[in-house]
């Protein structure tokens, strides 16, 4: 067993360590100095016990393109949520629903999971299933005059910086 | 300064709970499965999401310390609320509901 393989038993999720442990300091609301240390021993074991719903290592090849995807889509639910709200106190006769098919460029499990979380999020579209080859995603949209149109834009919205962030080759 | 921020504060709580009013309307005025799954699912991020900045605006500056259980709050449901609405459009599909518009194939 070489190093690098040793390393990855021990630590196979960098970052979700950290990530877990600002969890726990979050959870306790304090940062003391022994609730750091029970958070990172937390942060190393759960990792290892969740290891077979993640066995594949998570890569974030690109930090700006994740800020920027976060901030697009905190801009969107503010913007979406309007549009919903007015649509719910407008006429809900007039409105055309309307289930499209994503066709997904994204391949691991990671990146379809949060394309799919970020569909429901923003408002007037909900992800209803996802295909059995994990090719197409199907959407629900409340108001859709224009399929097409939604479907490209999810694409380079929302699918586009997930690969470039996840993905990048 | 104080009143300013009692200002800012009741205008949060105020837009929260407009918000999530018109989400739980939107259960009574859609019609059918599919368009309702949209009112709970979103209209309440927004709702939920200004109820929880209030809380943690006043919490810190009245309370002791800084308080950021509410970004935990949010996370959570930023994660949760998408699964189970996920999950019971699923079902939805699995169980043929009346839809407004027809599914595009069997999604098996």
């Amino acid at each position: 067993m070489s190093r690098r393989q040793g390393l990855f038993r021990l630590l196979p999720h960098p970052l979700l360590t950290p990530a877990l442990a600002v969890v726990w300091l979050l959870l306790v609301n304090s940062a003391a100095p022994g609730q750091i240390v029970l958070g990172l021993l937390l942060g190393w074991a759960l990792p290892l016990f969740t290891l077979r719903f993640w066995p594949e290592r998570v890569r974030i090849h690109s930090v700006p393109a994740l800020l920027r995807f976060i901030a697009v889509v905190l801009y969107d639910i503010l913007v979406a949520n309007l549009n919903v709200a007015r649509l719910i106190l407008g006429r809900p006769d007039s409105l055309r629903p309307a289930f499209v098919e994503v066709p997904l460029e994204l391949k691991t499990d990671l990146a379809i999971s949060l394309l799919a979380n970020t569909i429901t999020l923003t408002p007037g579209t909900v992800s209803a299933s996802l295909g059995e080859d994990r090719r197409v995603l199907l959407v629900h949209a409340l108001d859709a005059p224009d399929p097409a149109g939604l479907v490209a834009e999810i694409k380079s919205r929302y699918e586009a910086p997930l690969k470039e962030i996840f993905e990048a080759c | 300064m104080e009143t300013l921020l009692d200002a800012l504060l009741a205008f949060l709580v105020l837009t929260g709970a407009v918000f999530t009013f018109i989400g739980s309307l939107g259960l009574a005025r859609l019609r059918d499965f599919y368009t309702r799954l949209h009112g709970p699912t979103k209209a309440t991020t927004l709702g939920v999401g200004s109820l929880l900045i209030a809380s943690a605006i006043y919490f810190s500056t009245r309370g002791d310390g800084v308080s950021l259980h509410e970004v935990l709050v949010t996370l959570f449901l930023f994660i949760t609320a998408p699964v189970s609405g996920h999950l019971l459009a699923k079902a939805a599909l699995h169980l043929r509901m009346k839809s407004l518009t027809p599914p595009p194939r069997d999604p098996s």
